[in-house]
């Protein structure tokens, strides 16, 4: 009873700026009817401010953003109709939590049965069935999320925002309700745009990731591709633990250090590139190894994790390589001491090349 | 020393410890409370010793009956009673709008515009209730002004009666009102706003179900400050209500003045301060009442 097909979002040429701040420079993005998507990027790279802009609390200078067909830039919030949790869930001290849940239908003037039930409906939808007649500050922080979220999904909207809506919980209660959440996103269909600025949140959760910095969208893809094949440099960076190896080029040939990489994917586009080394996808060789990536240096440090350990490798040309290894038995790093001489391969579906330029430019 | 008498003694010395702390944290308090029990707590005991004695010193009951039994003192009691509260509802009308429109400037402005809220308050209390007399008189500012537009063609009574009482107690009372005021509706976090109108509500709506609401706390603080200085207020109703509009207050002094009453005088003064002391436990009460019930508003 709760479940609405959610509505696609357009938004294009959206600019805000904060006297010379471009907070959103001319954004455009295109948000598919009921996928999960993420706005990811750094403090004050605007993803909260184009969050703000679609609930309608923030006035962009210009541009157009349309639900479905109907644009809405100019609507005031209380007609949007979108579902929305705040970051500090914003729930009102002076009610219950049934009159905190059934606020929007109060105000949609529904018969006090009917929101009796949806609110109840809606309680049991996030667990918290029979907790009607709590005050707010009886309420843990994780139940208090969930109040948020039934009182955002009440009213059955077709589109629901999420402002950092788990970053007050601790790790454990957070990595548990993003798994709930993902699976009411899947049970309830509604267009989802959430905003956080944890990347390992934002692969775990969306359908896609939109990477943002300086209110410029600087790559839209799945989580997979995201991490596996980030667009620019800025992008790497952010997302995963990334080392940027210098190469020199010779036409379609890269070289590192003189040594020509095995590539699957070379890139086409002029310019130049660097290489992206993710820790863990780096694993000890010792033998020929035709096909891989070798890099072969000496050990800095260890550092003990507990699932993993890392080791930093200084290269021959003195670039600092980091290596995650499983503290499986057996793994070679494991046995490793500072001193040691190593050979780390990195299979050609592995190496990634990334344009050296950091993506400000426009990706 | 074996690690048991170690212990032993330790614990000795942290109760030692602590007990030191109680007891300079009361030093810190003496002064205040010597101040508190010789010119209020003594003084009250008096007033409370002298309202049973009667003309001959004596104990008697006569100045409490005197209260009963006539009718001039009923009508004190209705008076002041009837001015602090449409003292009281005046400011409530005055001065939630004005709390407002501060809580809503940005802080720079709110600060200078609360500062001329403040501003009378430096200003002499009787300066400011003569400053009233000569604007409302029969010949004054005001009836002047408004003979002279067309508002009115007689010169309106504005003192020396109940208006100009309630003209100069609003004037003086309303920065009591709007401070804690002010205070709560800047403690209210601009996100209830921001959910109530995304969950649907327009404007008035928002105000109505979540803003006032929130606010009632601060109304409620302000109002009671507000009443209870009214009560015992005394200046400017002497002075502008031109003795038609008799409070407790007055009548004490004129007990004291005129009659050399001191037992009269003190009996009023007990009654009013156990009227005060019922009024603040029963406000206490029922604020506790609404932070339990609180949702009632919604």
């Amino acid at each position: 009873m709760l479940e609405s097909a959610g509505l696609p979002i357009t938004i294009s040429g959206v600019t805000k700026t904060y006297g010379a701040v471009y907070a959103l420079d001319s954004f455009d993005l295109a948000i598919q009817q009921g996928e999960f998507l993420t706005l990811l990027g750094p403090s004050g790279s605007g993803k909260t401010t184009l969050l703000m802009a679609l609930a309608g609390f923030l006035r962009p200078d210009s541009g157009s953003i349309k639900f479905a067909d109907r644009e809405i830039i100019l609507t005031p919030p209380h007609k949007r109709d979108v579902g929305m949790v705040f970051q500090n869930y914003a729930l009102f001290p002076h009610m219950t939590v049934a009159a905190n849940v059934g606020y929007p239908l109060k105000l949609r003037k529904r018969p006090a049965d009917e929101i009796a039930e949806k609110v109840e409906a809606a309680l049991d939808t996030v667990q918290l069935g029979g907790y009607g007649a709590r005050r707010i500050y009886q309420l843990s922080g994780g139940q208090r999320q969930r109040v948020a979220l039934a009182r955002a999904i009440v009213f059955g909207p077709r589109i629901l925002l999420m402002d950092e809506p788990l970053s007050a919980l601790d790790k454990q209660l957070r990595e548990r309700m993003q798994i709930e959440l993902r699976h009411l996103h899947e049970r309830l269909g509604m267009t989802t745009v959430y905003v956080t600025h944890d990347q390992r949140e934002a692969l775990t959760m969306s359908d896609r990731i939109a990477v943002i910095n300086h209110g410029r969208l600087m790559q839209l893809d799945t989580p997979r591709h995201i991490y596996d094949r980030p667009a620019n440099r800025f992008v790497a960076d952010f997302i995963g633990e990334s080392t940027f190896l210098p190469l020199t080029r010779s036409g379609d040939e890269f070289q590192f250090a003189g040594t020509p990489l095995h590539l699957d994917q070379p890139p086409t586009g002029g310019g130049d590139y660097m290489l992206l080394v993710r820790p863990e996808r780096l694993k000890v060789v010792d033998g020929p190894a035709p096909d891989l990536n070798i890099f072969a240096g000496e050990i800095t440090e260890l550092v003990f994790q507990g699932d993993t350990s890392l080791a930093y490798v200084r290269l021959a040309e003195g670039t600092v390589i980091a290596v995650r290894a499983s503290t499986r038995a057996g793994e070679a790093v494991q046995d490793a001491k500072v001193g040691d001489r190593l050979s780390f391969g990195l299979s050609r579906a592995d190496s990634v090349l990334v344009p050296a330029e950091d993506g400000e430019d426009g990706a | 020393m074996s690690a048991a008498g170690d212990t032993a003694l330790n614990a000795r010395l942290l109760q030692r410890d602590a007990s030191v702390e109680r007891w300079s944290l009361l030093g810190l308090a003496s002064p205040a409370i010597l101040v508190v029990m010789v010119v209020m707590v003594l003084p009250v005991g008096w007033l409370f010793y002298l309202s049973f004695l009667g003309d001959d010193g004596q104990f008697s009951l006569e100045n409490y009956n005197r209260m009963i039994e006539s009718k001039a003192y009923g009508r004190i009691f209705w008076t002041t009673f009837k001015v602090s509260v449409l003292t009281t509802l005046i400011c409530i009308l005055i001065g939630y709008p004005l709390a407002y429109f501060l809580a809503q400037l940005p802080s720079r402005m709110a600060n200078i515009c609360l500062l001329t809220v403040l501003l009378p308050f430096w200003t002499s209390l009787l300066v400011r209730t003569y400053a009233w007399l000569v604007l409302l008189q029969r010949k004054g500012l005001l009836n002047r002004w408004a003979m002279d537009i067309g508002l009115w063609d007689e010169p309106v009574k504005l003192v020396h009666n109940l208006n100009g009482t309630l003209i100069g107690m609003v004037h003086i009372m309303l920065p009591f009102l709007v401070l804690p005021l002010y205070g709560s509706m800047k403690a209210i976090s601009e996100d209830y706003m921001k959910a109530s109108s995304n969950l649907g509500a327009g404007p008035v709506q928002t105000f109505w179900h979540v803003f006032f609401p929130l606010s009632l706390p601060g109304l409620f603080a302000g109002a009671l400050i507000v009443f209870v200085l009214c009560l015992g207020f005394f200046v400017t109703p002497a002075v502008l209500g031109g003795g038609r509009v008799i409070m407790v207050a007055m009548q004490i002094t004129t007990n004291i003045e005129l009659f050399f009453n001191w037992g009269a005088a003190s009996a009023l003064g007990v009654v009013l301060l156990i009227l005060t002391l019922g009024i603040l436990f029963a406000a206490s009460r029922a604020l506790r009442l609404d932070n339990i019930l609180g949702g009632g508003h919604g």
